[in-house]
């Protein structure tokens, strides 16, 4: 590992400015690491040229001293961000070779920042799981591995590849999206730290859809600070996006190192679940304990509805991804396989082009809007996002966040939790609540399990208030001091 | 026979309903479509506000209620000329509830038809069968052009109803603003819904013909279908809810889809665009702008003298209204709309010319109609003068002056013309004086004649009156 590799944003923008080094120089550094982890499979297209490019214009622009808030920082791009002119798949067949003639407005908003990007990152097919399994570019690796055993590990998801990226020293930082957990999760099972913003936060426009309702853009990287300086570049109005919220970006990093003294924690009951992971209840505690220490106040609250949401969500998501990928049908882009008739060329070119999880979603989606079945699974799903909605209301006129653990296990092994899809969405039971209701959520490592895998905590707050969020994350990153490295990492440093 | 009619109006703007794309009609395939028309990844629609305006507009003019909360949902079905594989629609919650219109029979009567809602949608681009023997092109365009659904109740008992419908839709769009109306180019364009039953029966099983594209075609179709529908009825048969096809080539339809094979749309809020909110402010200001529309033009133009039928006629095309109120203006309305109607309109058929190609102007025709007024010229030289008017768009003024025809009013003058008249014919005086009254018209006759039809008809009658009752 080289040093370089090692800085968190926050030290290479000092250090560019500095000109202790040059943004060629740190994104050749990243570039070398990336060559030598691409076991990990966490790009699905790799922008090498590209990033050189751009490194090049970012040091042109610290020479003449016009250096911008991101510039010179190489980064992973989730490849559900439609970058112009670069290959953009979703990580599906059916966009194998679809290079998008526009750019999504958050990657635009990051390249206008001066920021690098290394690569296109590998996800879920259209974001669709928590393991990134589903991708048919092949399951990422998490640079994690157990004490004492080599299994390969996975990296969560469906933001896999990025989480992975960043975590493995390959990528300083990288976007997600999260739909129920997309950002949190893998950020948990990577050891790292990521925020999924309140919804309307960041623009959707140029960012593949799965459930329009639902998908928020958001930042990971190895700190608190450094996620804030990303998402204050992600972040901001877009005309072109109607769901985007008309509203000043504040400075993020100012909220980090604020004393969290009278803060209110917010600890929901129905978040202990039965048959917890014993690790994961103990770290809670200790994250508890660690904000009380911090001089927060910890309040007890309820969420009644939680217990409903994951149901909720696997009626909302589908139906949404069920209308959202009508247009992959081999007529204007994308893969098409020629059938007899129109009917059949449908039905060849979606049947060769998305994977089992996304056809389950499909299937499931248009059954739950479909006539006859509406009123009972979409209308009923809508009326009960509403009521978690209002427990997350009512929770924050008592505190200000809320800690919770973020997934009920570490990471587990690629082919666990594979042999029936219901125990692969309970992952998300803690991370899909705060989606529903649009709340903002940041996940950040707090500590290890048993067998030496990294476990996180989750802090939401309410919407629009990410500084809060930010605040609250920096004093229990600061507790934490979470330090330690993936083996990988570990070997190498040694 | 129970008639009711969906129609879908292209609202009259410069971009699409959700994307900056022209809207506009006649360009190459597929040069007019955004990323967001042609349903690519990652792409959102953006609501152009000027549609919903000119939604609001229609709806104001069609007495109709304005739902301040509407909502955007997607109705999904396949199809390639439907990029996205869902047409953005208004479903449960449209923009504007129930109205009505007043529509005119062709015998002179009225009758009010109910307005069940309008809603906003977009447009699908076109499917191209006629390109390629074995293939079919799609045309992208058309692809998010910003629609107005208005559907009618089921008032409509005839297939001339049906028609004055569509006219009086029309009419008031295009009084609006908010539509051109043009059916040939699609901009306006009917589903009609047909059922029969016998008098006091309920509701018949209706079938639908999509998309007829002229008045006359409407009229056709429901002639057909309803032909059709009793002749199966008769016959012993039932009618089966379908969707039909309406063939312009011989005036027939024909079954498209039966209810079986109906699609379910699943329709669902549309999460990319939040639900419509208006304020109170934005209807009432836009309530401000109306013009006035037809009925009420009608109804002012009868005050003004004229005839129901002359009112109607005049007020069914908004040009035509307009070039009447300035041929009108400070001139006698009835006299105007006589020459509106009757002399420009039989001139302009006959060269086979519309109003705005009329070589002659309203305000020329104003002009016209002022010397008649002021008796510088007779109502018969008027007509000589008209005629030279519309060969070369000069003013009337001009062409009398150029032509000696203006009026003689000078009563000395006259005098001596009737004067004249009657030393040339004694004989006839005295035919006259013997009771033959009907011999004046031949002196008033050859006095007008000797002054080459400039002389004052009105003098002439008195001068004559007088000289020959001495």
């Amino acid at each position: 590992m080289t040093k370089l590799t090692s800085l968190t944003i926050k030290e290479a923008l000092d250090g560019l400015k500095k000109k202790e080094f040059t943004a060629t120089e740190l994104t050749e550094a990243h570039i070398k690491a990336s060559e030598a982890a691409q076991h990990l499979n966490c790009y699905i297209t790799e922008t090498y040229d590209h990033a050189r490019a751009q490194a090049k214009e970012s040091d042109a622009r610290y020479a003449k001293g016009e250096a911008k808030l991101l510039d010179g920082v190489p980064i992973a791009m989730k490849d559900l961000y439609c970058t112009e002119g670069i290959r953009t798949t979703a990580g599906s067949k059916i966009l194998e070779n679809f290079k998008p003639p526009y750019e999504s407005t958050v990657s635009g908003n990051m390249f206008s920042d001066g920021a690098i990007m290394l690569g296109k990152a590998n996800l879920d097919e259209f974001a669709m799981g928590s393991s990134n399994t589903t991708s048919a570019y092949g399951n990422v690796i998490n640079p994690w591995q157990r004490k004492g055993d080599n299994k390969p590990l996975v990296p969560g998801g469906s933001s896999g590849g990025s989480a992975a990226a960043v975590a493995a020293r390959i990528a300083m930082g990288a976007t997600g999206t999260d739909t129920g957990g997309s950002i949190r999760q893998p950020a948990a099972f990577c050891g790292i730290t990521g925020i999924k913003p309140t919804y309307g936060r960041c623009s959707r426009f140029g960012i593949i859809a799965f459930a329009s309702s639902l998908d928020q853009a958001g930042p990971f990287a190895r700190t608190v600070e450094d996620c804030a300086l990303l998402l204050q570049s992600m972040a901001g109005y877009d005309p072109k996006d109607s769901t985007s919220v008309n509203r000043p970006v504040p400075e993020y990093f100012k909220s980090i190192g604020q004393s969290v003294k009278g803060l209110k924690v917010g600890v929901p009951k129905e978040y202990r679940v039965d048959g917890a992971n014993p690790e994961i209840t103990k770290l809670w505690d200790k994250g508890v304990d660690m904000m009380k220490a911090a001089g927060a106040e910890i309040v007890d609250v309820s969420l009644p509805h939680t217990k409903y949401a994951l149901q909720t969500y696997y009626v909302i998501a589908p139906a949404e991804c069920s209308s959202n990928l009508a247009r992959y049908d081999g007529v204007r882009f994308g893969l098409r396989i020629d059938g007899k008739d129109l009917n059949d060329t449908y039905e060849a070119t979606r049947e060769a082009g998305f994977g089992k999880e996304v056809k389950r979603r499909i299937l499931i989606g248009t059954y739950v809007l479909s006539a006859g079945y509406y009123d009972a699974y979409y209308n009923k799903a809508r009326r009960v996002r509403k009521l978690i909605w209002q427990d997350f209301i009512n929770a924050y006129e008592k505190c200000d966040v809320l800690l919770t653990p973020t997934a009920p296990t570490p990471a587990f092994a690629i082919g666990e939790n594979e042999q029936d899809p219901v125990t692969m969405y309970l992952n998300d039971i803690f991370t899909v609540p705060a989606s529903m209701a649009g709340m903002p959520g940041i996940s950040l490592p707090v500590g290890l399990s048993a067998d030496g895998l990294p476990l996180g905590l989750q802090l939401l707050g309410r919407p629009f208030d990410e500084e809060t969020v930010f605040k609250a994350a920096g004093a229990l990153e600061k507790a934490a001091d979470f330090t330690h490295l993936p083996q990988s990492l570990q070997a190498k440093a040694a | 026979m129970v008639i009711g009619l969906e129609v879908h109006a292209q609202i009259l703007t410069k971009s699409k309903l959700f994307s900056g794309a022209s809207a506009s009609f006649g360009a190459a395939p597929n040069t007019q479509v955004s990323p967001i028309d042609a349903g690519f990844p990652g792409m959102l629609p953006v609501i152009n506000k000027l549609c919903i305006e000119k939604a609001v507009r229609t709806g104001l003019g069609l007495n109709a209620k304005i739902n301040l909360y509407s909502v955007f949902e997607r109705k999904n079905y396949f199809y390639p000329d439907l990029p996205q594989g869902y047409q953005i629609s208004q479903y449960q919650h449209p923009i504007v509830g129930e109205g009505e219109i007043e529509i005119d029979l062709p015998d002179g009567s009225t009758k009010i038809i109910g307005i069940e809602r309008l809603h906003v949608e977009q447009d699908a681009g076109k499917s191209l069968h006629d390109q390629h023997p074995s293939k079919s092109y799609v045309d992208l365009n058309r692809s998010g052009n910003p629609l107005m659904e208005i559907v009618s109740k089921p008032h409509m008992n005839s297939a001339e109803e049906a028609a004055a419908y569509v006219t009086k839709l029309r009419a008031i769009v295009r009084y609006l603003d908010t539509c051109d109306g043009n059916m040939d180019e699609g901009s306006m364009r009917c589903d009609v819904n047909v059922s029969v039953r016998k008098p006091g029966d309920k509701l018949g099983t209706r079938c639908e013909i999509k998309n007829v594209n002229s008045v006359r075609f409407v009229q056709q179709a429901i002639e057909y279908e309803a032909r059709r529908q009793i002749e199966v009825i008769e016959g012993g048969g039932t009618i089966k809810q379908e969707t039909r096809l309406f063939d312009t080539k011989n005036g027939t339809t024909r079954a498209m889809r039966s209810k079986e094979d109906a699609h379910d749309y699943r329709y669902f809020p549309d999460p990319d665009l939040l639900p419509l909110k208006l304020e109170q402010s934005f209807v009432d200001d836009i309530k401000k702008t109306l013009p006035e529309l037809p009925d009420a033009k009608k109804k002012r133009f009868i005050d003004m003298g004229l005839s129901s039928y002359d009112a109607s006629v005049l007020v069914a095309e908004k040009e035509r209204a307009a070039f009447y109120e300035k041929v009108a203006n400070n001139n006698d309305a009835k006299m105007a709309a006589n020459w509106v109607t009757t002399e420009l309109a039989g001139a302009l058929n006959k060269a086979g010319k519309s109003l705005d190609e009329s070589p002659v102007s309203a305000e020329q025709l104003s002009g016209l109609l002022k010397l008649i007024a002021d008796d510088t010229i007779s109502g018969k030289i008027a007509k000589d003068v008209f005629a030279a008017m519309f060969a070369s768009g000069k003013d009337a003024a001009a062409i009398v002056e150029e032509k000696g025809l203006k009026q003689v009013t000078d009563t000395g003058a006259i005098e001596k013309i009737v004067d004249e008249v009657l030393a040339e014919n004694p004989d006839k005086i005295a035919e006259y004086k013997s009771g033959k009254d009907k011999l004046f018209g031949f002196f008033v006759g050859q006095t007008l004649k000797k002054s080459g039809g400039k002389a004052n008809p009105a003098i002439v009658n008195d001068l004559l009156k007088k000289k020959l009752s001495a």
